[in-house]
């Protein structure tokens, strides 16, 4: 009669512990819920609402047309520089919000930590996804700015759903590491900012990839984001042509930079409800 | 198979003490340690190198008492078993361990050492409203939380009205829960919480919440949880309800489990560690010694409301009483007399030898106080109008229980039960009214 009722071991903590994949499924409308609140509540009680996702990137594309495609003169594949620049900002803000957001995201739900049983790997997951909705609404401006400029997105526009999961991705693989390191150190919380702006010049997002001398190719393309705006540019622009050795760099680097996080995140897990 | 809930190992936890205010590190801390690393293993070479061994080991065992001392173990080698469908009290003083052990059976924190398994599923609840969103609607926080205490979304989709009504929300269930009252809160929370449909549910003191028709309510849903089968884990500091609600009680103190059994004994023997209900010392007055004063229930260690009482008190006069009495009052604390007994009323004593010890007292049938605190203050009469007044009040306590249903009754229900059932409703006849 009992038989359909699971039992689990409670045991003290392991040096090796499983990744927890399979449970994290059992939660997964726990982490729809939890999408679902961050979306709900971000534009709560804000006069411009959801206008934020827009203003943010077009502000961004304003000043980089000015001062480094206007001023400095930096080339842009032969793009027009506002378009160029603002396809390149669309994954960059949605990389930049999802890491920020996932870093954090612990610490600021310790009150769920502290109370409540779950995967914890739930929480920086749904700090990342919730910020897609910026994203869909951004890329329609997107679109539209395209088709001011006449330029009309070629056959590649269909790799670009997987670029934006590219995105997403990597700002989780690296927003593991550092959302599980802020719960130790609040040192984390100081240099996330810092981190995101330097992390922005290394991407080329005001710049073509092309202008990096060859001899820093190699060490520049281990940056994951390289491959994933440079592919997310040639998907829609077509521009730089052959994006695919940097987007399959980003692809293992991400790979790998996610199972080393999920690995220590899963470590680090057991203590959380501890020294949050 | 057997049908047990939960069976604990050896379960312990180990905190570290005066980490409250700075419980996670700077990285500052781990490099400065790191950077000291080498020289205190190379001042330590020194010292082996040169100093003899007994110096060695003084420095070892220093060592070992300074971790010791920056430690404490919250939980120290815990081992019980739970059988599926019982209710149990967790009881024990502030600090003692209840809400850590709860923390590790709802897999939250890590034990240090030893296992437990547990058969079921396990809704936990130590705290009311985990994850309430205040600027989200409470339609919306049902689903929310629901989810998080572990709910899936058909199942909460499938009690959604349940708990509206159980809440008593209805009107303002598409308002933004910043906006309700604290009560409503506190009813909407409880209310999800309640209908979670788990076989193990841990609660931990939140039924101290709302008014007392709702407290009245949430004891009621307990109750009901614990008839369907399901097993239970209540901490709580409020014994009424803890008598009301389970069946055993666990007692833990220090970390430990000192005591396990049928609810109404444990608790009784619980309480019966911090209310004396006996005092020895002598006190003197101008013609008596007096040398004891107990008060005692019949029916067990503790003193509780409607319970046959004895009051003794034990005394030597000092010259010969010809037409001795005794005079016992019940005062509150803040000395309001309550009532008070004449032996005369009862009896005529004899007169009282000197020197010699006589105990003298009273038995209450039925002491219809309610559970706290409250004073004897005790006369002395060595002749027909000499009364002296025993220098000394004697405390003693009345127990929790369930008094009027179970519920935790304050100050301002008085001091005193009364045995009371409720009249049988009835409408009553219209010309009646009229008349």
């Amino acid at each position: 009669m009992q038989s359909s009722v699971p039992s689990f071991y409670i045991e003290p903590s392991t040096r090796w512990p499983s990744l927890g994949l399979r449970e994290l499924w059992e939660y997964r409308e726990l982490l729809y819920f939890l999408t679902w609140r961050d979306i709900k509540v971000r534009y709560k009680q804000t006069a411009l609402g959801a206008l934020w996702a827009i203003i943010q990137p077009v502000f961004m594309m304003l000043v980089f047309s000015l001062f480094f495609g206007r001023l400095a003169g930096v080339p842009s594949d032969g793009v027009p520089y506002p378009v160029f620049t603002f396809c390149a900002l669309l994954p960059w803000q949605l990389f930049a919000h999802a890491l920020t957001e996932s870093t954090n995201s612990l610490v600021a739900s310790h009150n769920l930590i502290t109370k409540v049983y779950f995967p914890r790997l739930v929480v920086p997951i749904a700090a990342v996804l919730a910020g897609l909705v910026d994203f869909v609404i951004a890329f329609v401006i997107l679109l539209v700015l395209m088709l001011l400029y006449g330029i009309v997105p070629g056959w590649q526009i269909v790799a670009a759903p997987f670029l934006v999961l590219l995105a997403v991705t990597t700002a989780l693989s690296i927003g593991v590491w550092l959302s599980a390191l802020n719960v130790q150190y609040r040192d984390v919380r100081y240099t996330i900012n810092f981190l995101v702006q330097f992390w922005l010049f290394a991407t080329p997002v005001a710049y073509p990839s092309s202008i990096v001398p060859a001899k820093w190719r190699a060490l520049y393309g281990l940056n994951p984001m390289v491959g994933v705006v440079d592919g997310f540019r040639w998907a829609l622009l077509g521009k730089p042509e052959s994006p695919g050795l940097p987007v399959l760099v980003s692809v293992i680097v991400v790979f790998l930079l996610l199972l080393g996080g999920l690995y220590y995140f899963r470590r680090l897990e057991q203590q959380f409800a501890d020294i949050v | 198979m057997s049908n047990v809930a939960i069976r604990c190992e050896g379960l312990s936890k180990q905190y570290r003490i005066g980490s409250s205010q700075e419980r996670y590190k700077a990285l500052r801390d781990v490099i400065t340690d790191a950077a000291a690393a080498p020289f205190r293993r190379l001042s330590r070479a020194v010292r082996n190198g040169s100093g003899n061994s007994k110096s060695n080991q003084d420095q070892l065992k220093a060592a070992q008492s300074a971790i010791d001392n920056s430690y404490i173990w919250a939980l120290d080698d815990v081992s019980f078993e739970i059988e599926t469908g019982e209710v149990v009290g967790i009881i024990g003083r502030n600090g003692a361990g209840k809400s850590t052990l709860l923390k590790i059976l709802s897999r939250i924190t890590k034990p240090t050492r030893g296992r437990a398994r547990v058969h079921g599923r396990v809704g936990s609840l130590l705290e009311v409203g985990t994850g309430f969103h205040p600027e989200l609607t409470g339609r919306e926080n049902i689903y929310l939380n629901g989810a998080i205490l572990g709910m899936r979304k058909s199942e909460i989709a499938r009690k959604f009205d349940e708990i509206v009504a159980f809440s008593e929300v209805e009107k303002f269930i598409d308002t933004p829960v910043k906006r309700y009252s604290s009560g409503m809160y506190m009813r909407l929370a409880f209310g999800v919480a309640a209908h979670m449909e788990t076989e193990v549910l841990l609660v931990d003191e939140v039924l101290a919440i709302g008014d007392a028709q709702f407290q009245k309510k949430c004891f009621a849903r307990m109750s009901e949880i614990g008839r369907h089968g399901r097993t239970i884990l209540f901490v709580s500091h409020n014994m009424s309800a803890v008598r009301t609600i389970c069946e055993h009680a666990l007692v833990i103190d220090s970390g430990k489990v000192v005591a396990q059994g049928e609810v109404n004994h444990t608790i009784d023997h619980y309480l019966a560690q911090f209310s004396s209900q006996s005092w020895i010392e002598g006190v003197e007055t101008p013609t008596f010694s007096l040398h004891s004063v107990e008060v005692t229930s019949e029916r067990g260690p503790v003193i509780k409301t409607f319970d046959p009482v004895q009051i003794r008190v034990e005394i030597t006069p000092k010259t010969e009483i010809a037409d001795p009495g005794l005079f016992v009052s019940v005062l509150t604390m803040d000395s309001r007399r309550i009532a008070s007994l004449d032996l005369k009323d009862f009896m005529n004593l004899d007169p009282l030898r000197a020197q010699q010890k006589y105990e003298l007292g009273f038995r209450i049938e039925s002491l219809p106080l309610l559970p706290g605190n409250y004073q004897l203050e005790i006369h002395l009469q060595n002749s027909r109008d000499l009364i002296e007044l025993v220098p000394q009040t004697y405390r003693f306590e009345v127990a929790e229980t369930q008094v009027y249903g179970g519920r935790q009754l304050g100050s301002w229900f008085g001091n005193v039960g009364l045995k009371a059932q409720a009249l049988v409703p009835h409408q009553v006849a219209e010309e009646q009214l009229t008349r």
